[in-house]
């Protein structure tokens, strides 16, 4: 019996940066805003054969307590900037930026990427999120509150709307003949109108058709509506789901929802973020991972981390010491503003429960408990370990590679490109040589003017 | 003045498509099926800083080119379609080592918030070589490309009437509100407000982090950015000026202001004016750049320089207008007008190419050893930063504790 061929894995790269889990206190740790830390990370994901890199967003500064949080790095460039200079000190890889449907124009948007994708030839990806608050807002001449179910119909008419506009250009407008003096084969190239409920726009979009026709699309929304979103239109899906079993639920229902908008399973590509440490041993690299976990979370950071809960200052209690004895406010949420991972915790009053009880089990300070409780990470062990389970993750269909996100700048990939993905391409399961000059090549998307034809012939 | 004891010129040029004459992209050396490429934008800037010239600038638009103000003007026999000026330069930047770069930024339909970040950026990746050129769109269809107001159709004839004075005299009070909130920004992080304490596990000292609570007539923005400080501090923000309404935007707001004289009386009185608006604006003490703008067909003999305006002329079916003077002659006959000009007052050149593959390499090989000879340009740049090229030091922070 021939068993089904293996698949191949997708590799990306999180510059890590405004997060929890980058670790700015070890001496190794660089610049998280310097040119030179970007291009060595770059170059890394490059001459691993990495698909992809992938910046992340937040559009103001976050605050806890009514302060600015100081804990994490803080401070990050501007995506499509970045992005474009990163494009000339690399020559395939992919350069995806995160960027926000509330607090910008689709116009504008759109030929940032059109431009993004012509001066990387071709290597430009968007992951298309949107907001929800008023405090960014503060930030941006249109504001931007929007209640809650308009904040996709405005998102999915941006991204349509962009859409519109990257195709209003077909390829083949631009004659430049010098003996017959025609430029432009018709006058009226890049022609558009928009009527809709977020957007009326009309004219002549004005940056001509990009390498890949369109940026490749990633999304990031785990709701109900964030999945069928993707389903509809998406290339990838920057997902949270990197343990197996959730991979595999996750992996299951979107794909399972593809049928419908008349899409194959390669049409869409499922890649969780995953954070890895590697060791000589599996014992080592577990060492290594526990010394990671407490240089993430400091003694400050646990408080702050046990405030999203109690949702009340606990900046008077010892890290060090037990958990609070008095409960979480349970009014609205005035603790921290700006970050999205807050409103987890469902049941505030349950969790304090519950953790006060493992706490008291384990005989585990605030800092203890915060450590063993947050997210542990995804790969721990050896190369050969960490080559092996990722590998089974995708062909067990929990995912179609991962994105990974080191936690030093700029050099936390350098030891996986090194010795994990010598070992993946041994097994035959990640590429030795780029072999197409654009994203879309890399991660086995058609062009979308191919995809279009192929639909209209079906 | 001898010219001994002339200060040296500054010299910038001007990047726009296949250069500044519409047939510009009809010369066989013009690549313009390359415009859309990284490595045309990378071989002119390269080309610019082999002259040692201390910026180059990225000309942009939220619409397809047109030579009507009020409309698409539908020709096909000219460059249509252009890339981000932003990003160009940033994709240039990490290729080139000492020039300025100095992209165009429209006001009037982009978040400040986003522009100022994005220059920020530019900075870091250029190492502090970035600059902004602040534009306004009274373009009624470039507004129809946002959907966010409507402009008059005005043409440019209509402009300088009471009702196109009215409009220009809107967009420029806002974006002088734009450019104050961009600097304001680029200041609402401390040059040391990253402390990484290990002891407190605190990354940056927030107290180095400033709000900028900016509130005006056309929006309101708070900060600060999320992006540092960036390397020169205050990158350079320089303006295009005809006539008074962006004369007090440059002596407002601008360390540069380009202008357009067309002789040396004309340069002398208007250098006289926007003196004059920077002191009523309290800011006469502080150093403000005028270069005057200059359209230039440059070749080794004055016929030839002549004869290629009239041929480009004869294929674009009209002869070329510009607002600015345009030059057509030999480099020592372009140095001798340059030093005339600063004579009167203006401290450098803005040029823009009538062709850039032909007249790019002409000021930067020509010209440029011409200035060089009689002492009046660097023979090698001697600062790392734009600011530095220009004289300019590096701004204290605003919101720094005196």
């Amino acid at each position: 019996m021939s068993s089904k061929p293996l698949k191949q894995i997708h590799l990306a790269a999180h510059f890590p940066g405004v997060n929890n889990t980058t670790v700015w206190s070890d001496p190794e740790a660089g610049s998280h805003i310097e040119f030179s830390s970007f291009a060595h990370f770059a170059r890394t994901a490059e001459r691993a054969k990495f698909d992809f890199l992938f910046l992340a967003e937040g559009l103001r500064l976050r605050e806890q307590g009514g302060h600015i949080y100081d804990l994490d790095v803080v401070g990050r460039p501007d995506t499509f900037t970045i992005l474009a200079a990163l494009a000339a000190v690399t020559e395939h890889l992919g350069l995806a930026g995160t960027i926000n449907s509330t607090f910008n124009e689709p116009y504008e948007v759109a030929r940032q990427f059109a431009s993004l994708d012509h001066l990387s030839g071709g290597r430009s990806a968007w992951n298309v999120v949107t907001s929800w608050d008023a405090f960014t807002g503060e930030n941006f001449r249109r504001g931007g509150f929007l209640p809650q179910e308009e904040r996709y119909s405005r998102a999915k008419e941006f991204l349509a709307t962009a859409g519109e506009l990257l195709d209003a250009w077909h390829g083949d407008e631009i004659v430049a003949d010098q003996a017959s003096g025609v430029f432009l084969r018709d006058a009226k190239a890049g022609s558009f109108v928009h009527t809709g409920q977020h957007f009326d726009i009309h004219g002549q979009f004005d940056v001509p058709r990009s390498p890949q026709g369109r940026p490749v699309i990633f999304q990031a929304g785990d709701s109900e509506e964030g999945r069928e979103f993707a389903a509809a239109g998406a290339d990838a899906i920057f997902s949270r789901y990197a343990a197996l079993d959730t991979g595999q639920a996750f992996y299951a229902d979107v794909k399972g929802r593809l049928a419908k908008y008349g899409r194959r399973s390669d049409q869409l590509l499922i890649l969780p973020a995953a954070t890895f440490v590697l060791g000589d041993t599996d014992a080592d690299a577990e060492e290594r991972a526990r010394h990671v976990r407490r240089a993430q979370v400091s003694g400050a950071t646990a408080l702050k981390h046990l405030e999203f809960v109690w949702n009340r200052d606990l900046s008077s209690y010892d890290p060090e010491g037990p958990l609070p004895d008095v409960d979480p406010d349970v009014g609205d949420d005035h603790i921290s503003k700006g970050r999205a991972q807050v409103r987890m915790y469902r049941d505030p009053l349950a969790t304090a429960r519950e953790w006060r009880e493992l706490a008291a089990a384990n005989n585990w300070s605030i800092r203890d408990l915060v450590i063993h409780t947050g997210n542990r990470q995804t790969f721990v062990g050896s190369p050969a370990t960490v080559a092996r389970t990722i590998n089974e993750f995708v062909q067990a269909d929990a995912s179609d590679g991962f994105i990974l996100v080191p936690h030093i700048t700029p050099g936390g990939l350098d030891e996986f490109a090194d010795t994990v993905v010598p070992l993946l391409q041994e097994q035959g399961v990640f590429r030795t040589e780029y072999e197409g000059p654009t994203l879309r090549h890399h991660l086995g998307l058609a062009h979308p003017d191919d995809e279009r034809a192929e639909r209209a012939a079906s | 003045m001898s010219s001994t004891s002339a200060s040296p010129l500054h010299l910038a040029v001007a990047l726009d498509g296949t250069g500044w004459h519409p047939a510009s992209w009809r010369e066989p050396a013009a690549r313009p099926k390359e415009l859309f490429t990284a490595a045309y934008w990378a071989a002119l800037v390269a080309e610019a800083e082999h002259g040692l010239l201390d910026f180059v600038t990225f000309e942009d638009g939220l619409g397809l080119q047109s030579t009507r103000y009020d409309a698409p003007d539908g020709r096909t026999d000219q460059v249509r379609g252009r890339l981000d000026a932003v990003l160009t330069a940033s994709r240039v930047a990490p290729l080139t080592r000492h020039i300025g770069l100095v992209p165009t930024v429209i006001a009037t339909h982009t978040e400040p918030f986003h522009l100022s970040k994005a220059i920020a950026t530019l900075d870091y990746v250029s190492s502090g070589r970035a600059g902004l050129r602040v534009q306004i769109s009274g373009r009624p269809y470039e507004a129809d490309h946002f959907g966010r107001r409507t402009l008059s159709p005005l043409t440019f004839a209509e402009l300088r009437g009471p009702a196109g004075q009215a409009q220009v005299t809107e967009l420029f009070d806002e974006a002088a509100d734009y450019v104050e909130v961009i600097r304001r920004l680029w200041d609402s992080w401390e040059d040391d407000a990253e402390i990484r304490d290990v002891a407190t596990g605190r990354f940056i000292d927030r107290d180095k982090l400033h709000y900028i609570d900016f509130e005006g007539g056309h929006f309101s923005v708070k900060g600060p950015s999320i992006t540092p400080r960036p390397p020169q501090g205050q990158p350079l923000v320089t303006a295009l000026a005809h006539q008074t309404v962006p004369y007090r935007l440059v002596a407002r707001q601008a360390d540069l202001g380009y202008v357009t004289p067309h002789d040396a009386d004309d340069a002398r009185r208007i250098v006289a004016e926007v003196r004059a608006e920077q002191e009523q604006a309290g800011r006469s003490a502080e150093p403000l750049h005028l270069f005057g703008d200059l359209v230039v067909f440059l070749d080794d003999d004055q016929a030839a320089a002549e004869d290629r305006r009239a041929r480009l002329d004869e294929l674009a079916g009209e002869p070329y207008v510009s607002d600015a003077r345009t030059f057509a002659g030999t480099p020592a006959q372009l140095a001798d007008l340059l030093q005339e000009f600063a004579e009167a007052g203006l401290t450098g050149f803005r040029l823009r190419p009538a062709v850039a593959a032909h007249d790019l390499p002409a000021v930067s090989r020509r010209l440029v050893p011409e200035l060089q000879r009689r002492g009046a340009f660097r023979t090698a740049y001697e600062a790392d930063t734009l600011r530095g090229l220009l004289g300019l030091a590096r701004p204290a922070n605003r919101y720094s504790a005196a």
